[in-house]
């Protein structure tokens, strides 16, 4: 999924120092997942936001709505009553930053504000935890790893690994970072196919990434 | 026991401390609330094993949120006291409150008190 976090309140705050009344987006996709901004999330950053502005005696109107996605035009259309009805000086999202953008697209005289940082893509660990495993380079080798990534899981995204930086497993960035080709190795070492880390893998085609430009998938079979 | 606690506290039963969410809390300030406590069980004696540990950490997310939006997170605060602790109960509620007295009234305004 895509792991978002909360911006800081105060920058919030300072979004919509001069709004009055707001409609405040959250999403049921994956930043409900990473407990970014779902339902509770929304609920929870308009009450301190009514809080702040309330201590400030200039209260602020919040409505709250959260969405099946805001990644797909047709659950952006949901906003168009509240939008039409309601006079709002600015809509904030809670959604990753494809949110924040569509309803930008869709309602082109809106002032639209991100509430969120998107980090990575990625899982949790545990409760609570989560971590980065994809950078969406566009062409997935981690069969040749182990079945797991270099480049989104090495600090250097190297393909022959592992560096002189890796000590007991963990990487120099951090002792609370594991290093991957430790990992690799013991993996491979596991399955058997340590003779395949002799290879020496060649540089990667990175036109599939964002080196590439912008990127686009169409699939001519469900166009309509 | 008869114990006497401060009128001003108003009492929300839940059926465990695990129950109560960030939002509750916010929503109580939100709502002009002076301070808010959560009574839980002492830790480690949750009937539902880490309703009060949940609980804790809800708490110190909300005094986290008060504190960035510049409100006292004294505010809000955590108890932890068995259910045969009349005495110590009436203590805190007389602990808290007078923390809160001496906190002032919350500057968002009045309505309902401590909670």
């Amino acid at each position: 999924m895509v792991v978002a976090e909360s911006k800081p309140i105060e920058e919030i705050l300072a979004m919509v120092a001069d709004f009055d009344k707001i409609l405040l987006t959250g999403c049921k996709g994956c930043v409900t997942v990473c407990n970014a901004g779902g339902q509770k999330e929304v609920g929870i950053l308009a009450s301190a936001l009514k809080i702040a502005r309330k201590k400030e005696g200039r209260e602020i109107e919040i409505e709250e709505i959260t969405l099946e996605r805001q990644c797909d035009p047709e659950y952006i259309d949901q906003l168009e009553e509240p939008i039409a009805k309601n006079n709002y000086d600015a809509v904030l999202s809670m959604a990753c930053s494809v949110g924040p953008q569509y309803i930008a697209k869709r309602y082109e005289d809106t002032l639209v504000y991100p509430c969120l940082n998107t980090t990575f893509i990625g899982g949790a660990l545990e409760h609570g935890v989560w971590a980065e495993f994809c950078q969406a380079c566009g062409s997935c080798g981690i069969h040749n790893f182990g079945a797991l990534c270099p480049i989104a899981r090495c600090a250097k995204s190297l393909l022959n690994g592992p560096c002189g930086g890796s000590a007991g497993g963990k990487c120099e960035i951090s002792p609370e970072t594991d290093c991957v080709w430790h990992l690799i190795y013991e993996r491979m070492s596991r399955l058997g196919q340590l003779d395949k880390m002799a290879n020496v893998v060649m540089f990667k085609d990175w036109t599939t990434s964002r080196d590439g430009g912008p990127r686009k998938i169409v699939r001519e079979d469900l166009k309509q | 026991m008869r114990l006497n606690y401060p009128s001003n506290i108003k009492i929300i039963n839940v059926p465990c401390t695990g129950r109560v969410d960030i939002l509750h809390l916010l929503k109580a300030v939100e709502d002009g609330a002076d301070g808010v406590y959560v009574a839980g069980c002492l830790e480690g004696d949750c009937h539902y094993i880490s309703g009060n540990l949940k609980a804790k950490k809800r708490v110190a997310y909300a005094k986290k949120v008060l504190e960035a939006i510049g409100l006292e997170p004294e505010r809000v605060e955590m108890y932890n006291l068995s259910a045969a602790q009349g005495a110590r109960f009436a203590e805190i509620a007389r602990e808290f409150t007078e923390r809160i007295h001496q906190l002032g009234p919350s500057p968002v305004g009045s309505g309902a008190k401590a909670a």
